[in-house]
């Protein structure tokens, strides 16, 4: 069969080799812990964070509340229309995502990236309950036996928990947190949240506790795009072939006619890596720059008494330089460089931006739709009345009157559709309750006398007489009269 | 070919590692490439539920119909049960709204409103034929979000309206009248008929008065004011239109007018009351009502609105 003969190209399918990696200690590990522990703290910790908005709006720091179409974040109030807001933060998101890939590489990947947190806990509990690296290789390879198998279950139990827990924590950003949660046990809760948690619990066991690597290197399409997005000033996890290179165990070396490199191949690097690739091979798509090889090679050099950073973070630019004897440049002269300072820019402009209008942004504004089916409708003294649908947007958490009024309409009289025509005045007030838009259906009637095609506008002045007054331009219609047509021919 | 192997009678490929089939055409050969597993799992899955779906829902055409399935599932059967489910969700409603009567619904705002939205709704489906969707109305068909109304423009008057229509032919209750055809049936000539024009446009403050309104003042007098009353100003209870005013339902020019005073016009709406039931009449009259020309009941009962009971009950 092909698969034997070395002159035929490899099978497009690779059959996965399990990765289990060894325990490891050092300043990276231990930065890793760091952001595992906030990523996850922040996770399942932000939806029971409470923020008192008053009696009108509800009290969880952090809620996208759907079915009311608001979303809260801490002091920020998002109505639908502000969404641009949220397009915002995300364009943020990935620019900032550009920023950190040219300046350290794959970081995300490394170290924030929700598939390697859950990757790595899994893997944590995988060495609490079957042991390090080298009891997970026996018991694979065992048989089948009972104790075998209640330990294998009982270990994806604990998976199905983790998986549990994180699916479950998920709905609670959507509705409030504590209310949810007594609906959830007892059965009443919303069937969405049911299916959510069943879905995300669903794929959180399996994509962290089986697929693992594989999702890096076969599903995400993230690794591809860094790669383009990397350059030979970024930082990446490098094995320092110039320095490493023959490599050989101490034994070896003793033997050796001519001096091998400070590689003793104790595959340390290899042991500890989650995804278990060898970095001794080069940069490759399965390195997610987590850096435990460099923790576990520092190690190995250290007990040799050898120098630490065969393993490092290193640009490409530094390796030829390193190669060539020169020292690495300082990070200083790597991080303030034209490609990194413009991403920064256009980051911190985009958030300067959103900071602005969120502070500029107005919590009391009115939009007019008019009418145009019919256009105007002629009254029988003679009058032209045109109606205007008014959306009036109190975003603010107390009730307030708008005084709603026709600015450069001559004579004009307002009623809505709640009041007799005859009660018909020049200024009508509505009364908008808290956090809600009121609708209302506008008829202006002009009189005969001034009754002709003409802009004009709306205000609506808050009574509280604080804030702005919101204005809409708009326009009247009329049926065009000689005098209108002669003046247009003088125009 | 040479590479090939022979293995239990199967000549194995060498490029693929897949026995060939035996079939050969000017040494193109054929592979015996099996199915992919999952696709063969996948078809039989689906061999497997198309017998179920066959025993469950309707599958089989015959002459007249087709196999009904175990289930009893139709498409208008899923329809039928749409529309059930939507009519009871509003069932609340149209009973709150039956149970008020139609000049108390403005008390209670949200009630008023779902009696607006609900004939909106009825509107689009049963009055846009003739008075547009934005009930602008046309040329013989009336607008009804003006002021004027020729039968009346208060809840209870447009409810009656809608329930008898008007000139519904074979309805006892519904409105009635008719403008003579002055020229048609020789009660006036076509010189006469330019007179009374004449004065109409006059009365309508459309023509300065002149020789010919004056002659028309006195026709008008004598033939027209018993109905649109003397200045013009028209008369609700047979439906006479007020000629003084803006509004002009078949055209306020000269040749309009000659035209209606000639052969005269009878427009004619459908009685609603036996199409649609009693809650969405209610639901059309509030809706009409908030066009913006709504009035508010008259003080004392007019003539007109006798007897609106009595025409619900036909």
């Amino acid at each position: 069969m092909n698969a034997l003969d070395p002159n035929m190209p490899a099978p497009l399918y690779a059959k996965r080799t399990a990765v289990f990696p060894k325990k490891i200690d050092g300043p990276f590990r231990r930065f890793k812990w760091l952001v595992m522990a906030l990523c996850l703290a922040v996770y399942w910790g932000t939806p029971w964070i409470r923020w008192d908005r008053g009696p009108n709006a509800p009290g969880q720091a952090v809620l996208v509340d759907l079915a009311h179409r608001r979303f809260y974040m801490f002091a920020i109030e998002i109505w639908p229309q502000e969404f641009y807001f949220v397009a915002g933060m995300l364009i943020m998101a990935g620019i900032g995502l550009f920023l950190v890939t040219s300046a350290v590489g794959r970081a995300w990947c490394g170290y924030a990236c929700p598939q390697t947190v859950w990757t790595d806990l899994y893997q944590h509990v995988d060495r609490l309950i079957d042991g390090d690296r080298n009891a997970q290789l026996r018991l694979n390879a065992a048989p089948w036996t009972p104790a075998k198998l209640a330990r294998r279950l009982f270990k994806w139990s604990v998976y199905l928990g983790i998986a549990f827990v994180t699916g479950g924590a998920w709905i609670f950003y959507f509705a409030d947190a504590p209310t949810l949660q007594r609906a959830f046990w007892t059965g009443t809760a919303a069937p969405v949240a049911y299916a959510s948690t069943g879905i995300l619990t669903f794929t959180t066991f399996w994509l962290g506790g089986f697929m693992r690597e594989q999702v890096c290197i076969y599903m995400c399409p993230w690794p591809r795009i860094q790669t383009a997005m990397l350059d030979e000033n970024s930082l990446t996890v490098t094995y320092k072939h110039w320095r490493g290179e023959p490599r050989g165990s101490l034994k070896e070396a003793k033997g050796a006619e001519t001096p091998l490199g400070d590689c003793i191949d104790c595959k340390q690097c290899v042991a500890v890596c989650p995804t278990g690739i060898d970095i001794r091979e080069g940069p490759q798509i399965g390195c997610i720059t987590c850096a435990l090889c460099v923790d576990a090679c520092d190690k190995a050099m250290a007990s040799v008494g050898r120098a630490r950073g065969l393993i490092d973070y290193c640009t490409l630019i530094d390796a030829e330089r390193e190669i060539k004897g020169e020292p690495a440049r300082p990070v200083r002269k790597v991080l303030l460089r034209p490609r990194l300072i413009a991403y920064f820019a256009v980051w911190g402009g985009i958030g300067l931006a959103l900071l602005f209008m969120l502070g500029a942004r107005e919590r009391l504004t009115l939009s007019v739709a008019r009418e145009r089916n019919p256009e105007f409708v002629q009254l029988s003294g003679g009058a032209v009345r045109n109606a205007f649908t008014l959306a009036l947007r109190n975003m603010e958490d107390r009730p307030r009157t708008l005084r709603i009024a026709a600015e450069g309409l001559q004579g004009a009289l307002l009623y809505t559709d709640d009041m007799a025509p005859g009660a018909a005045r020049a200024a009508i007030d509505v009364a908008v309750p808290a956090d809600s838009t009121a609708k209302v259906r506008l008829y202006a009637v002009v009189p005969a006398a001034s009754a002709r095609p003409q802009d004009f506008a709306l205000t609506a002045t808050p009574l509280d007489k604080e804030g702005h007054t919101p204005r809409r331009e708009t326009h009247f219609a009329a049926p065009k009269t000689e005098h209108d047509d002669h003046e247009e021919e003088h125009d | 070919m040479t590479h090939d192997t022979k293995h239990d009678d199967k000549v194995i490929d060498h490029a693929t590692g897949t026995a060939k089939v035996g079939h050969e055409w000017d040494g193109i050969e054929e592979l015996d490439t099996p199915l992919p597993r999952w696709w063969l799992w996948t078809f039989y899955a689906s061999i497997l539920f198309a017998l179920v779906y066959v025993v469950l829902y309707p599958a089989i055409p015959m002459l007249h119909s087709a196999s009904t399935g175990m289930l009893g599932w139709t498409s208008r059967g899923v329809l039928a049960d749409d529309m059930a489910r939507e009519k009871a969700e509003h069932q609340a409603v149209r009973a709150a709204i039956a149970a008020t009567p139609i000049e108390a619904l403005a008390g209670n705002p949200a009630l008023q409103r779902a009696a607006i939205e609900g004939g909106h709704a009825a509107f689009k489906v049963n009055c846009v034929q003739c008075h547009g969707a934005g009930a602008a109305g046309a040329k013989g068909y009336p607008n009804l979000n003006d002021d004027d109304w020729l039968w009346g423009g208060d809840l209870t008057t447009i409810q009656q309206t809608l329930i008898n229509g008007i000139r519904q032919p074979g309805n006892d209750a519904t409105r009635s009248s008719q403008m003579p055809s002055f020229v048609r049936d020789g009660i006036l000539t076509g010189r006469q008929v330019q007179d009374v024009v004449s004065f109409v446009r006059v009365l309508s403050k459309q023509d300065p008065a002149n020789a010919a309104s004056a002659r028309g003042a006195v026709l008008f007098a004598g033939n027209c004011a018993v109905c649109h009353g003397a200045g013009g100003e028209g008369n609700r209870s047979v439906g006479a239109p007020k000629l003084s005013d803006k509004i002009w339902l078949y055209g306020g020019d000269r040749a309009a007018l000659t035209e209606t005073v000639t052969n005269a016009h009878g427009g004619v709406m459908p009685a609603w009351g036996g199409r649609l039931d009693p809650v969405t009449i209610k639901m059309l009259s509030v809706y009409v009502h908030s066009l913006g020309g709504g009035e508010a009941a008259p003080v004392a009962v007019p003539a007109t609105a006798a007897a609106p009971a009595a025409g619900a009950a036909q």
